[in-house]
This record gives structure tokens, C-alpha cells and sequence, in this order.
């Protein structure tokens, strides 16, 4: 425990990365308590409310249909979250995996990183609309499709921790009392991959929120009537010209919590061990 | 030397090889049929089948992989469904916006990276360095469509200084084109100034450690002097690197940010062949794109290998 709370303090030297702490634990906490405290339904509609500029009613105005567009966000702050969070369980979980196996075994190398290689030869948005399309737009698949993308990116940074890892003494060791090569991997190794893959989880935590949002945007992306950050943007655009606030909010609230997690992610790799800080 | 060259594009090959086999299978798992699409409700199922055999998609997969490949080596990238043209043509078409964008967009980036990395690895630990990497940071967290909207509320429809979205009219002359990619290139250079800014710093902190960088110190040459030439020079070869690398990520940038503008390039083009199931154009985009920005790693890679002899030597 003291051994967390001396990483916490380092981490946390850095008046920066403690703001960004802050932030998220703002921006989850209202996400979560919020719409469950206020019972405020997001997708009330109040036709004679339509396009009203921020007042004290409505901090963030109204959009085309009425609707509070402070309680959207909250609200879509949910499914935002949501996708950022399952994209990087995914894709770090698919990306671990894959690295492990090209950094440990010398044999299985070659194949994967060059599958890696491939996929990572498609800009990111591009195989994501290609992936939407092909398997439907909904909020699964889109989650789905953002994992894929990102999990090469994963696959690279874990296998070149690996194979730093694979190298050192305590690894040797094992093998020397006989500990099998799954035991080596899942006991050894893994742990030991902890920091790295942390970092890389704040990062497309973050990306996977700015993708779902470009999605959104090029219609390609979670259905309109679920209110993610996203959906708010693309559903208002031609309504930019006159109510420019129906835009300009719910992007605020993707940059400050992408930029609050990349922080955060930057933070963490700053205490990393100097032998795998360069394979982050 | 040879070794090495013939390895790397032997590793070139592989990959594209398997871009190939990803794109085709990418679009055949595809759901929705898009001769049903095109003909409309009113086509027979009769009708359906003989577009289908027209366009090979009643073949088995592997057939029309093999089919697919051998047009491939022939430089025939497909027919598009809908266009009526082939893709080739349709991509040669929409070449120029992108490519101006991407280019117009890199020298934004570059000229906004480079002297801010440089000033962050040189008061390395300063206010001013904190300043850049946030910075870099909030340039890769703003959503590019969003930067859009907000440039084209702010500068072409309030102030009226740039055009909102086109790419002018047909035949229009070369300063009316830029005036149009003005707004899409600012947000495409701003947003990936971030990976320039934080190579460029890196390049130059390595450097700034270099034993030669030490003497040239100890020797009294004057600070300005160590700075220009040992230490930029030398940091030049990856600063040119990551700008390369920038062009090949670009090309992705522009999908969305031509959807933004509306402008008639390659990103516009493959979005819409994705909302239309336009398979041999989401193919033939796909494989090209992926082909450019694996031939432009290469050839980073290459010339690294030309600059710096420490490279090869290693491989051995």
C-alpha cells in the first residue's frame, strides 16, 4: 500500500497531471451520479425552447429540438466514457497478447509484426469507417471496430517491452527452475508489462473518443438517437450558422477529457522504468 | 548495403501482400449487396444476377481474389459501381485537392513543430517547454471535423475571409484552389504539428548529450554556433524523417477534413463509396493508401540508412 500511495505521490509531483486526475474523476463521477440523482430525461424535447442561447435555464442552451444541451452532455458523457473505456479493454487486451507472442517467441515474430505492420499501413479513420460499414452501425460494432484499429498500436508497443523483459535475469531464472513458458508469461512477464500497457490505455481511451465522434460525423458511426459526444456535434451541424453553442460544448468536453487523459497517460510514462521507457 | 536493402523491401513486399489480402477480405465480409442497391427496388432478381456475373460477384472468393490480383498487376483498379468510371481514373480525378491539402498541411505543421521542439529541447525543463508539450498534447485532442466547423463559423462565415467548403469553381485559377484549402490545410497542420513538436525534441535532446556537442562547449565555440551546427544539423536527418512520416498520416487526415470542406479529393470519394457499399472503389482506395504510406516508410527508411552508416552496420 505504501508502495502505491509513494507511486501516487510522484505521480502526482506534477501540479499538471493532477489537474488532469482531477478532471476525469470529475468527469466520470458527474456521468455516473448525475443522471441518476436528477431523473432529467436528455431527450425531452421542448418545441417552443428550440435554439436558445445559454442562460442561466440552460448553461449550455438548447438544440434544434429543445433538448438541454448541459444534460446531454452529462448524459453522452456516459456513452462516450463507455466507448473510450471498452476500445481500450479491447484493444489492449487483443494488442497484449499479440505482442507477447511476437516479443517471447522469436518464431512467431515475423508473421505477427508484419500483420501489424499491414494493418497499420490504413490511417486509423479510414479503417474504422471501412469496419463500421462492413459490420453495421451500431454502438457495439463501432466499439468493436475502434478496438481493431487500435490494437496493432498495442501489439508494437507490448512486444518491444517483451522483449526487454525476455532478456533480463529474473526471466532466466525461471526458465532455469523449470517454470513453464505460460507460467513465465503470466507471472513474469505480464506484471511487468503493467506501465506500459497503462500508458497506452489513457491513450486510446482517448483517441477512441475523438474517432467515435469523427464517425459520427462522417455518418458512419454510433446511431443518432444515442447521445454520445459525437452524435450532440454531427446531429446539430446545420444548425451551426445560428446556434453556435449546439457545437461548440459537447466539443469541449472531448478535447478537456482527451487532453485530461493524454496527461494523465504522459505522467505515467514519465516514472516508468527506464529499460522500457523506450519501448512505450 | 545490399543485403540490407534487398531485406527491407523484401519486408515491403510481405506487407503489401497482406494489405492486399485484408482489403479484399474487408469488403467481401461485408453485409448489404450493393447490385441490389444500385438497381433500386424495381430490378427483377433476374436483372440482380446478371449484374452480379458483370461484375464477377458471382465467382467464389478465391476466383475473384485471383481475378482481383491479376487486374491488380495490370494496374486496373476495378470498375466503380457507381461512378461509371474506373476507380483508377476516379482517384487520378480527386488526386490533386488531396494532394495539395496534404502538402499545403505539412509545411503548416512543420513550420509550427519544428522551431517549437527545437525551443523545448533547448530550454529543456522551462515554462516554455511545459508550454509546448500541453500544447502538442491539445493539438492531438481536438477533433478534427470539430476544428473544422469552428474555423468555418469563425473565419468564412462571420468574417468572410476564406471560402467555407469547395474547391472553387472548375478551371479556376491556382491562388483561388489554395484560398479554398486555406481553412482544411490550418486544421490538418495544426493538429499534426503535435508529432513534429515532440520528435523534434527528442531528436535534439539525443544530440544535446552527443560527447561532440560537450567538446564543442569545452572548445568556447559560441552557444549559437554549437546550436546550428552540431546540433541542428545532425538532428536534421530525423526531423525530415517524422516530416515524411507526417505526409504518409495525413493522407488520413484528409478523409474527414475533406468531408468537412467538401472538397472534391480522395477522402471525399472513399466516404461516399462507403455509404454507397462502392466496393471496387473502398478496395482500390484502401490498397492505394496503404501502398503510399508503405512505400513513404521505406523509403524513410532508406535514406536513414544513407545518412546514418550506423544503421546498416547494426543489422549485421
Amino acid at each position: 500500500m505504501s508502495r502505491l500511495a509513494s507511486t501516487l505521490r510522484r505521480l502526482f509531483a506534477r501540479k499538471i497531471v493532477l489537474a488532469a486526475a482531477l478532471v476525469l474523476l470529475l468527469v466520470v463521477a458527474t456521468a455516473i451520479v448525475f443522471p441518476w440523482v436528477s431523473g432529467a430525461d436528455p431527450n425531452e424535447t421542448a418545441v417552443t425552447q428550440r435554439l436558445h442561447a445559454p442562460s442561466s435555464g440552460h448553461w449550455a442552451g438548447t438544440d434544434e429540438l429543445g433538448r438541454d444541451v448541459m444534460l446531454r452532455i452529462v448524459h453522452g458523457a456516459r456513452y462516450s466514457l463507455l466507448i473510450g473505456a471498452i476500445t481500450a479493454a479491447g484493444a489492449v487486451a487483443a494488442g497484449t497478447l499479440l505482442g507477447m507472442l511476437a516479443g517471447f517467441f522469436r518464431r512467431l515474430d515475423g508473421p505477427v509484426m508484419r500483420l501489424v505492420d499491414a494493418m497499420m499501413a490504413f490511417p486509423d479513420i479510414l479503417l474504422g469507417i471501412a469496419l463500421v460499414a462492413i459490420l453495421g452501425a451500431s454502438l457495439w460494432n463501432v466499439m468493436l471496430a475502434l478496438a481493431v484499429v487500435y490494437t496493432p498500436r498495442v501489439a508494437r508497443v507490448v512486444r518491444a517491452a517483451t522483449l526487454v523483459l525476455r532478456e533480463l535475469l529474473f526471466v532466466d531464472a525461471a526458465r532455469a527452475l523449470g517454470v513453464r513458458t505460460h507460467r513465465i508469461l503470466a507471472s513474469h512477464i505480464l506484471p511487468n508489462l503493467a506501465s506500459p500497457i497503462l500508458v497506452q490505455v489513457t491513450f486510446i481511451f482517448a483517441y477512441a473518443i475523438l474517432a467515435e465522434a469523427g464517425l459520427s460525423f462522417l455518418g458512419v458511426g454510433v446511431p443518432p438517437e444515442i447521445p454520445t459526444w459525437g452524435t450532440m456535434i454531427a446531429g446539430s451541424i446545420e444548425y451551426a450558422d445560428r446556434a453556435f453553442w449546439t457545437i461548440l460544448s459537447p466539443g469541449l468536453a472531448i478535447v478537456l477529457t482527451a487532453l485530461s487523459l493524454q496527461t494523465l497517460g504522459d505522467g505515467v510514462r514519465d516514472l516508468l522504468d527506464p529499460k522500457l521507457k523506450k519501448a512505450s | 548495403m545490399l543485403r540490407f536493402l534487398l531485406r527491407r523491401l523484401g519486408g515491403a513486399v510481405v506487407v503489401l501482400a497482406i494489405v492486399a489480402v485484408l482489403v479484399f477480405a474487408l469488403t467481401r465480409l461485408a453485409s448489404g449487396d450493393p447490385v441490389a442497391l444500385l438497381l433500386g427496388d424495381q430490378a427483377t432478381a433476374a436483372d440482380i444476377a446478371q449484374a452480379r456475373t458483370r461484375y464477377g460477384l458471382d465467382q467464389p472468393l478465391p476466383t475473384q481474389f485471383g481475378l482481383w490480383l491479376g487486374e491488380l498487376a495490370q494496374g486496373n483498379l476495378g470498375q466503380s459501381i457507381f461512378l461509371q468510371q474506373p476507380v483508377a481514373q476516379a482517384l487520378l480525378d480527386r488526386a490533386e485537392p488531396t494532394l495539395f491539402l496534404a502538402l499545403f498541411a505539412v509545411a503548416i505543421a512543420a513550420l509550427i513543430g519544428v522551431p517549437a521542439g527545437m525551443a523545448a529541447a533547448i530550454w529543456r525543463g522551462s515554462a516554455a517547454d511545459q508550454a509546448v508539450s500541453t500544447v502538442a498534447m491539445l493539438g492531438a485532442s481536438v477533433p478534427s471535423f470539430w476544428l473544422g466547423l469552428i474555423l468555418i463559423q469563425v473565419f468564412a462565415v462571420h468574417l468572410g475571409w476564406f471560402p467555407a467548403s469547395g474547391y472553387g469553381d472548375p478551371g479556376t485559377g491556382f491562388a483561388d484552389r489554395l484560398l479554398h484549402l486555406a481553412l482544411p490545410a490550418v486544421v490538418l497542420g495544426l493538429l499534426n504539428s503535435a508529432l513534429i513538436i515532440r520528435f523534434t525534441r527528442a531528436a535534439m535532446l539525443d544530440i544535446l548529450g552527443e560527447d561532440y556537442v560537450r567538446t564543442a562547449r569545452a572548445k568556447g565555440l559560441a552557444e549559437r554556433t554549437v546550436m546550428l551546427k552540431h546540433v541542428l544539423r545532425n538532428a536534421l536527418v530525423p526531423i525530415i524523417t517524422v516530416i515524411g512520416l507526417t505526409v504518409a498520416l495525413m493522407i488520413g487526415g484528409t478523409v474527414v477534413t475533406e468531408t468537412v470542406f467538401n472538397l472534391p479529393g480522395v477522402g471525399n470519394l472513399v466516404v461516399r463509396a462507403v455509404l454507397r457499399r462502392d466496393y471496387p472503389v473502398i478496395q482500390g482506395t484502401l490498397l492505394v493508401i496503404a501502398a503510399i504510406y508503405v512505400l513513404i516508410n521505406l523509403l524513410i527508411d532508406l535514406l536513414y540508412t544513407v545518412a546514418d552508416p550506423r544503421i546498416r552496420l547494426e543489422g549485421k
